[in-house]
């Protein structure tokens, strides 16, 4: 354990009518040990202290699988770590007397809402939209009457371990949603439970995607980078494949 | 207070069809014409919620976080358990139950654990069905592991990350009832009070932390499904936003609250580091099958534990106990090792930890073997503390996990008040004095899809209900109560800080006051001393706590400091709960209460009940009631580690 001092460059805004703007803080002693998220409560402890605003961020399980976390820090979204949130990500990865720029995710389709807090309701819609199998409670059938490989199901849960944290549209230079809707759409292609409604599915997310303005994949590979979750690009070729063979089928 | 629990007559296998049977249904096209309010998206929430508007009901359901998506269920790792018996080797629903039961050291109500027991099986049908990605063998079928307190492999998973792919499940099937237009989703709202009109549950108050707004929600019908309060103690594996005030409203307007002092401390959790920590991490407790537990012999030992030799370090579980050595269940775990670091034993910078060395299961079974069983955990385990299990043993400290305390409720899942229900970890129902692993997760989504929706419709089926709005005076009173309290909140804002505390400063000095005298060992002596201590807590909250902003945008300082407030008054029940519980059971040792060789000491003749507590007015002490248990199915024995 050591500490270090640091100089943090953080996005303050009162809220998403107003300008927004970096502000320079210092914050010395910061013990390597700390989450990255533990360092902003210590800043906003010495905020509070001095009478001034704490920055507001969005955080909830700090142990990387609740998705409420990130943030862009020195310009790579959940920062320098790779596979990991915010919340996980340790100060003994910066040096004494970094200088270090925390800015929110952005994209058209996340108004800011304070500082580093956004509203990423626009992920909802588009699971709102088709991204489940419909079925009611009650009634199913056995689950083993279901066989599905183990093969088939770890591919899926590749594609289902995404958490919704939004880190893919940040990093986007598109702002594509393409990565987290190419997750969901895998996942229940992959499995037997999602065919009736396959072609719908990725008729209708991909439209919602659209709707809330999100852009279109270049295959840049950036989402794929700084994805927590380490979700491949293979499944926006998936998504790809699906919606083509629905709009031509269906559409 | 009445409490009535309304236990179905008839033998115990039968008891949920009878009951079902005898429920008043509502008629499909009457449902939409009532409305329900939930509150929470967990596994409970989020599945009502859901099933409740599938079935035709309207459906406003709240979260507090950005996204229905987040609730603290996504956190769980191990799996859900269910009576499948798919393995064939000896499982049954009356296992289950038994298994249960008996985990929850006999303090759990018998014909709700056999309810669970019996729709655990239709949970995985269901969740199958959903596309959640379980672990399946070569061949296709369902995979099982086994898990502790059960010799049966009846556990699903899917990888370390079961809860989030069940809590997808359910938003999944939440998501498509919000798309279908017939639940009404509201996020980032915070519970702030339950509207009681003419002695009914008719809806809530909530504060939009987006706006500030204080808003009324009307409704036939509340469930509330807000989750444990495990961080009263402040540091827990709780999520930060997890918290009782929902529950505590509750009692305050009348609910009953059954054993506060029943808590859940894990003993394999990843140590505290230093002041500025926020949450602990939970490490998997099958660690403990190849680790071995250890502490310098020699108080105050500094030396790196390469640097001690064998013969001054204290295999302590090993030693106390030779049969099941580092396997006792969690409770021994957990308190041996606070022992142990009490008696200034304790390792790393902070002296609050203990080590779990592969040293010798690593020379025994090989690296490779050891890091294939346990890589991703010491991978995690690295990742947090930049050290490597592989060449230097863990360390780890016992952590608050879950609570089985929470709001009373009757076999129908309804509290005292009626109209309001409580699912999910924030009821007491089904775990007693100690839950198993793999249990919440099965509760959470059993009282959600199963269960919840039948209580509904023979509530709104049995009782007539008046034209209600939100401009009635109740819910004007409710929601005036809560301005008053926020802005009694803000009131030491004027001034600046100077000379004032911080939430969270309070909130740790409440949490220390918890875990030092109402955690894993309690005594008559220390909580008396905490039961005095509290009172000059609150009032430090009251006189000086400093709060930035103001009450009319997102302030995530007030926010803190409206859960904070909550749980110094929830701290109260929780105290004078475990002080009248003068016995060990479950999850808690009560020092008085121990056999001849200091193991927990159960007392079934003073004991065997709920304990409930009613809240009496701020001032007042709260009174005790109680529900008695009967085992009509079951024999309550001692557990043993022999």
């Amino acid at each position: 354990m050591s500490s270090i001092n640091l100089t943090l460059k953080i996005w303050r805004q009162q809220n998403s009518d107003a300008l927004g703007r970096l502000e320079t803080y210092t914050l010395d002693n910061v013990n390597t040990d700390m989450s990255f998220l533990e360092m902003l409560d210590v800043l906003n402890e010495k905020l509070t202290k001095e009478s001034k605003d704490p920055v507001a961020f969005d955080h909830d399980c700090r142990e990387g699988i609740c998705g409420m976390c990130g943030a862009i820090v020195d310009g790579v979204a959940h920062g320098p770590e790779k596979e990991v949130t915010l919340c996980q990500l340790h100060m003994r990865h910066f040096k004494d007397g970094d200088s270090i720029v925390i800015e929110p995710f952005r994209s058209r389709a996340y108004p800011i809402k304070k500082d580093l807090l956004i509203d990423r309701s626009a992920l909802d819609r588009i699971i709102q939209a088709g991204g489940y199998v419909s079925v009611n409670t009650g009634g199913t059938i056995d689950g083993n009457a279901i066989p599905i490989s183990s093969q088939k199901a770890e591919l899926a849960m590749d594609a289902a371990a995404c958490i919704g944290c939004g880190a893919c549209v940040a990093s986007c230079p598109n702002g594509a949603a393409m990565l987290f809707t190419s997750a969901k759409i895998s996942q229940l292609a992959l499995l037997p439970q999602g065919q009736v409604e396959r072609k719908q599915r990725a008729l209708a997310m991909v439209e919602q995607m659209d709707k809330e303005g999100f852009g279109n994949c270049t295959n840049a590979k950036e989402c794929e980078a700084v994805c927590p979750k380490g979700i491949s690009i293979r499944n926006i070729a998936r998504l790809n494949r699906e919606y083509l063979l629905a709009a031509l089928t269906e559409g | 207070m009445e409490l009535n629990a309304r236990v179905p007559a008839g033998p115990l296998e039968k008891k949920w069809d009878t009951h079902r049977f005898s429920n008043k249904l509502v008629n499909p096209a009457n449902r939409r014409k009532y409305t329900a309010i939930v509150v929470g998206t967990g596994l409970a929430g989020g599945s009502a919620a859901a099933t409740l508007a599938e079935q035709g009901y309207t459906v406003k359901a709240f979260c507090i976080q950005d996204s229905p998506r987040r609730a603290h269920s996504i956190a769980a790792q191990g799996g859900i358990n269910a009576a499948k018996n798919y393995q064939n080797d000896g499982d049954s629903v009356f296992r289950l139950f038994y298994d249960t039961i008996k985990g929850g050291d006999f303090r759990a109500r018998e014909a709700n654990v056999y309810r669970l027991a019996q729709v655990s099986t239709e949970i995985i049908d269901q969740c199958v069905a959903q596309g959640v990605p379980f672990a399946r063998e070569y061949g296709g079928t369902l995979a099982n592991r086994s898990f502790g307190g059960a010799q049966v492999s009846r556990t699903f998973y899917a990888r370390g990350q079961t809860g989030q792919q069940l809590l997808l499940g359910a938003y999944g099937a939440l998501s498509r009832q919000i798309h279908a237009g017939r639940v009404k989703m509201f996020n980032r709202r915070e519970m702030m009070d339950v509207v009681v009109a003419d002695g009914r549950a008719r809806g809530i108050t909530v504060r939009n932390i987006i706006t500030g707004e204080i808003e009324s929600h009307e409704a036939d019908v509340v469930i509330l499904a807000t989750g444990g309060y495990g961080n009263v103690y402040f540091l827990s594996t709780n999520a930060m936003a997890s918290n009782v005030t929902a529950a505590w409203r509750a009692h305050k307007k009348g609910a009953g609250f059954a054993n506060p002092s029943f808590v859940q401390i894990h003993p394999t959790c990843i140590p505290v580091h230093g002041d500025y920590q926020s949450k602990l991490t939970l490490m998997s407790e099958s660690l403990r099958n190849d680790g071995r537990v250890w502490v310098p012999k020699k108080q105050g030992d500094t030396r790196l534990p390469a640097d001690i030799p064998e013969e001054e370090r204290d295999y302590y579980l090993e030693n106390k106990y030779p049969s099941f050595g580092n396997l006792v269940p969690r409770d021994v775990a957990s308190r041996n090792a606070k022992e142990q670091c009490d008696l200034g034993k304790g390792v790393g910078s902070t002296r609050l930890a203990v080590y779990l060395d592969f040293a010798d299961a690593i020379k025994r079974d090989g690296e490779a073997t050891i890091f294939k069983k346990y890589g991703n955990l010491f991978q995690m385990y690295q990742k947090i503390t930049d050290s490597d299990p592989m060449k230097e043993p863990m360390m780890i400290y016992p952590a608050v996990h879950y609570t089985m305390g929470g709001l009373w409720v009757d076999y129908d899942l309804m509290t005292n008040i009626p109209g309001l229900f409580a699912i999910g970890e924030c009821n007491f129902s089904d775990h007693g004095a100690n839950r198993l692993g793999a249990s919440a997760l099965m509760q959470g989504l059993a009282d959600g899809y199963f269960i919840i929706a039948t209580s509904v419709a023979h509530y709104l089926g049995t009782n007539k209900l008046d034209n209600i709005s939100v401009h009635d005076q109740a819910f004007i009173d409710s929601k005036r109560s809560v301005e008053d309290r926020i802005a009694k909140l803000l009131k030491n804002s004027s001034g600046g800080p100077a000379g004032k505390f911080t939430v969270d400063e309070i909130h740790k000095e409440l949490g220390k006051l918890m875990w030092d005298n109402c955690g894993m060992a309690r005594n008559k002596e220390d909580l008396e001393k905490a039961l005095k201590e509290l009172p000059a807590i609150k009032q430090k909250f009251w006189d000086y706590v400093y709060i930035p902003g103001d009450t009319k945008e997102i302030n995530q300082s007030l926010e803190r400091a409206g859960r904070v407030a909550d749980f110094l008054e929830f701290a109260e029940i929780m105290i004078r709960d475990a002080l009248t519980r003068e016995e060990s059971c479950g999850c808690h040792l009560r020092e008085e209460s121990q056999t001849e060789e200091n193991e927990a000491k159960r007392d079934d003749k003073k004991y065997s009940h709920v304990s409930v507590w009613e809240y009496s007015g701020e001032d007042a002490e709260p009174k005790l009631h109680i529900e008695p248990l009967s085992f009509e199915n079951v024999t309550p024995s001692q557990r043993s580690y022999k």
